[in-house]
């Protein structure tokens, strides 16, 4: 039995929680009694509301999107800042603090872009009992009207200047949360770095309008009959965060300890953005969603894919997926897959067939009773003569009594589902896209696998570089 | 054309809604569910070909009129199949989802969504097209058949005229589908969408004798039969003739239509198919504290539904297999008292064979025949030139056309007396083949 996974980390130099999992600045971070709460349900730790001169917030704050039934693929809120004064966010610090002293408390901080702003704020957070500090550069609405937020994080100049203020100021670890409303989120990391920050925090949300009451026409969330653009994040964001993430870890001018942050909501999602270098991760949504209850899960499951991988530390894994992100030109050519679908396992959906014949290669017939041909899109039948062909026939509700003679004239079926709808690959014509596996219902049906061909592995670049030497030799 | 009927308050709340409707959002839940297979297995069973991956889609896009005229397209009764249709045995029976090991798509509940919403929306069909067509169409019979082809030809520009014996219109719809299925207003209201159509309904005329319908051949450029199936068999054992022996169909059409929701205390029903169960169920909610179903053979052998027997037992029905009445009994004052039966043993291949000697009496002061309906035989002999065997009318099974080709049939008096939904596929591609017809002979 491999050792008992330990999940504490010491992030960014010196700031300690017993996991990786921390809260997110938002509302699930307000105040202290809640802090508290979360603290008790499990979470490592936690970023406090952002604190800066406090604010007036609008009603109605949120709006997100629905997916095939699913509440919350994606939130957006045009929320702003800590509405509470400073002094009682910073009191209220000070008290969980000294009843949580093993869990991490990040001040997360957004004030006028003055030195001495900045270092008041610093120290007064310090004070309070901070474990490190969260430069908000990210916030993309409303507060970057007023010249903070993403104003700031959207100009390296800016976030490098303001990071060196903090860091002349500050005694604990200083992170950086990066926005993504960015054409490329290393120039702001790389700003950063250059500044002295400790850590960055990566993603914050992205600039979104979620969609437009086709009743009313003003966009949602409705503020009297108007709407903002918000920040977006939940699940949809993930696979955007992590590419950024990725982006970051594998620069060496923007690398840092960095906290992971976009779509967190499992311990899945916390170790994808692990393998890709964080140290630890931030949630929101899916903790406005579920609650702080989440957590249990995160670290449940997280150890005991853990033990069963073998790692023992956070820093067993992390980082290890970076290694296997290439550029598009150094990946091999000369890989060959095929789709292979399991007439066993099949249900006869036939989506497949259509997502073939409509969004890729026309590889994949409805030929194994009207007889198998292999070979370019002329040789088969198209789908709407296959539809044509089922509509024509006519169909009768079978009725015991009436039925008896066809009762005997029962075709033997070699699986569950009835050969003519079990899909066929022509892999002759098959170019691997995996496109018909990613819409199969059903696990394991269509799997890609390798095809030897005997070649070499070859990239883009090693091909282009024969072809120029060929050309030269020429 | 507007309904004046009102169903009986006592019925109303003896008859709740077997299946009750989907919620908005659960209606979008569960359409989310559906898979939207390519060439769908729903859609090939339905005998209507409804195109129910499409139609699902829309209700998961909240586009509920668009949902309701795609089933309208395919079967202009969709209200009344979501309700009657078996969907054990067809599109729900078909559902890939089976093969996952999880419960199918709710497919009659979703259509009744659709339906349900385009109805309270005020049931305006979409403007076809506004050429008419030369050809005037009668079709006998107003029940799902006549109603599937008169729609459909009434849409493509025709003059159709309905002829319906009845003072109400919708055949089995109206009269012989149990009332926690389909209630008798929903049937009516579903024809008024026929009749908004522009289609002429002439009810309580009843089309007999040749001279009737030699008129008809005169007025009309072709007539579509679907007059359904005859009166019930009679159960031709001794004391059948009693008035508390009461067909099946009979009892329906009295409790649904006509106020009659008087039971025995004790109810047996003779029968073990569909209709048996509707009357037998129908019984027990009128308040028979017994109702018992008599079954010359076994459980293996009945003709109803797996889920219609289930039903009936939930109802409290109780079921005597390989049991043949053989006469009933009536006291001195002449009240029914019980109906004599033999027990009945099955040979290998299931044929029955009394046992003599075994009789017993069943205690009961009402007795229900449903042991099948004959043929239309008298009608069907009018028409002249129509082929009829083993008292079927013989089609085309593509156009409808009989051996005479001014006539086309379509519904129980072809098919022996399927579903619903199978008599508006027979109504509807009627229609086509007589409107392919006239246009050949106009052109």
């Amino acid at each position: 039995m491999p050792e008992f996974p330990n999940l504490a980390v010491n992030f960014a130099g010196g700031i300690r929680s017993p996991n990786p999992f921390w809260l997110a600045s938002a509302p699930p971070t307000n105040c202290g009694e809640q802090v508290m709460r979360a603290f008790d349900a499990g979470w490592g730790g936690a970023v406090w509301k952002t604190i800066g001169e406090p604010v007036v917030n609008v009603s109605s704050r949120y709006s997100s999107i629905d997916w095939n039934g699913q509440r919350m693929m994606g939130l957006n809120n045009i929320e702003l800042i800590s509405d509470r004064p400073v002094e009682v966010n910073l009191r209220e610090i000070y008290e969980v603090k000294k009843r949580y002293p093993n869990h991490a408390v990040i001040a997360s901080l957004m004030v006028e872009s003055k030195r001495e702003a900045w270092h008041d704020i610093v120290a007064r957070s310090e004070d309070a009992g901070a474990d490190g500090l969260e430069l908000n550069f990210g916030c993309p609405h409303g507060m970057s009207e007023r010249g903070m937020g993403s104003a700031v994080g959207q100009v390296p100049q800016y976030t490098e200047m303001i990071t060196g203020w903090v860091k002349e100021k500050a005694r604990t670890p200083v992170l950086v949360k990066l926005t993504p409303n960015i054409t490329d989120i290393r120039t702001v990391a790389r700003a950063a770095k250059r500044g002295g920050a400790d850590g960055l925090s990566a993603i914050n949300t992205i600039n979104s309008i979620t969609g437009i009451d086709l009743d009313t026409l003003a966009p949602r969330p409705n503020v009297d009959g108007f709407s903002s653009h918000g920040g977006y994040c939940g699940p949809a964001v993930k696979p955007i965060a992590l590419n950024m993430v990725q982006q970051v870890q594998s620069d060496p001018e923007s690398q840092l300890p960095l906290s992971g942050i976009g779509g967190v909501g499992t311990w899945k999602d916390a170790a994808e953005f692990i393998l890709l270098g964080c140290g630890t991760v931030q949630v929101c949504t899916a903790a406005m969603h579920y609650g702080y209850r989440i957590v249990e899960d995160m670290i449940d499951g997280l150890e005991n894919w853990m033990r069963r991988k073998g790692y023992v530390t956070i820093e067993d894994f992390r980082g290890l997926s970076l290694p296997h992100v290439r550029e598009w030109k150094n990946l091999n050519l000369n890989y060959k897959i095929v789709a292979r679908i399991h007439e066993d396992k099949c249900i006869g959906c036939d989506l497949c067939y259509t997502a073939c014949w409509d969004g890729a290669h026309q590889c994949i017939h409805l030929d194994r009773v009207s007889g198998v041909r292999n070979g370019h899109v002329e040789a088969h039948t198209k789908p709407a003569e296959v539809e044509a062909t089922s509509r024509a026939k006519i169909t009768v509700t079978p009725i015991a009594k009436l039925d008896k003679v066809a009762a005997n004239s029962q075709n033997v079926e070699p699986y569950a589902t009835p050969l003519a709808r079990i899909p066929r690959v022509d892999e002759t014509e098959c170019v691997g896209c995996n496109l018909c596996a990613l819409v199969c219902p059903v696990e394991n049906c269509i799997t890609m696998e390798q095809v030897e061909n005997g070649l070499a592995p070859q990239s883009w670049e090693e091909r282009t570089a024969v072809v120029a030497g060929i050309e030269k030799s020429c | 054309m507007q309904s004046v009927f009102q169903q009986h308050p006592e019925v109303v709340a003896r008859f709740p809604d077997l299946h009750p409707p989907l919620t908005a959002q659960s209606a979008v839940i569960e359409a989310n569910r559906c898979l939207y297979c390519f060439d769908a297995p729903c859609t090939g069973a339905c005998p209507t070909h409804i195109d129910v991956p499409r139609f699902i889609k829309k209700i998961a896009n909240e586009n509920l009129r668009g949902s309701a005229l795609t089933i309208l397209d395919a079967n202009i009764l969709g209200a009344s199949c979501s309700h009657v249709c078996p969907v054990q045995v067809l599109c729900e029976g078909a559902c890939v989802m089976h093969h996952k090991h999880e419960s199918p798509i709710k497919i009659a509940l979703l259509q009744r969504h659709a339906m349900d919403a385009f109805y309270a929306s005020g049931a305006v069909l979409p403007k076809t097209s506004a050429e008419r067509r030369n050809g005037k169409i009668a079709c006998i019979g107003a029940g799902p058949a006549s109603l599937a082809c008169a729609a459909e030809l009434r849409q493509r520009g025709y003059d159709v005229t309905v002829f319906d014996r009845h003072p109400l219109p919708g055949g089995l719809n109206t009269y012989g589908v149990a009332e926690y299925k389909l209630p008798t207003e929903d049937s009516l209201r579903e024809i008024e969408l026929v009749g908004s159509l522009g289609v002429d309904f002439q009810f309580g005329t009843e089309i007999a004798g040749e001279a009737a319908f030699a008129k008809l051949e005169e007025e009309f450029d072709a007539i579509f039969l679907g007059p359904g199936l005859g009166a019930m068999h009679r159960l031709n054992i001794p004391g059948g003739n009693h008035p508390a022996v009461v067909d099946a169909l009979a009892f329906i059409a009295g409790y649904k239509t006509a106020g009659k929701l008087a039971v025995g205390r004790r109810v047996v029903v003779v029968g073990a198919g569909n209709t048996a169960i509707d009357a037998a169920n129908a019984a027990k909610r009128l308040g028979a504290e017994e109702v018992q179903i008599l079954y010359r053979r076994a459980e293996t052998h009945m003709p109803a539904f797996g889920f219609e027997y289930e039903h009936a037992k939930q109802e409290g029905v109780r079921f005597l297999w390989q049991t043949q009445p053989i006469a009933i009994h009536a006291d001195t004052d002449g009240e029914l008292r019980s109906i004599e039966c033999l027990r009945v043993e099955l040979a290998q291949d299931g044929t029955p064979r009394s046992i003599t000697g075994s009789n017993f009496h069943i205690e009961c002061d009402m007795v229900v025949p449903a042991i099948g309906q004959s043929p239309l035989f008298d009608l069907l002999a009018e028409c002249y030139g129509v082929r009829v065997e083993h008292g079927r009318v013989v089609v085309d099974r593509v156009t409808g056309q009989t051996s005479n080709p001014k006539y086309f049939a379509g519904g129980d008096c072809v098919n022996g007396g399927r579903e619903v939904v199978d008599a508006v596929a027979d109504g509807k591609r009627a229609a086509v083949g007589i409107a392919k017809t006239l246009e050949a002979a106009h052109a």
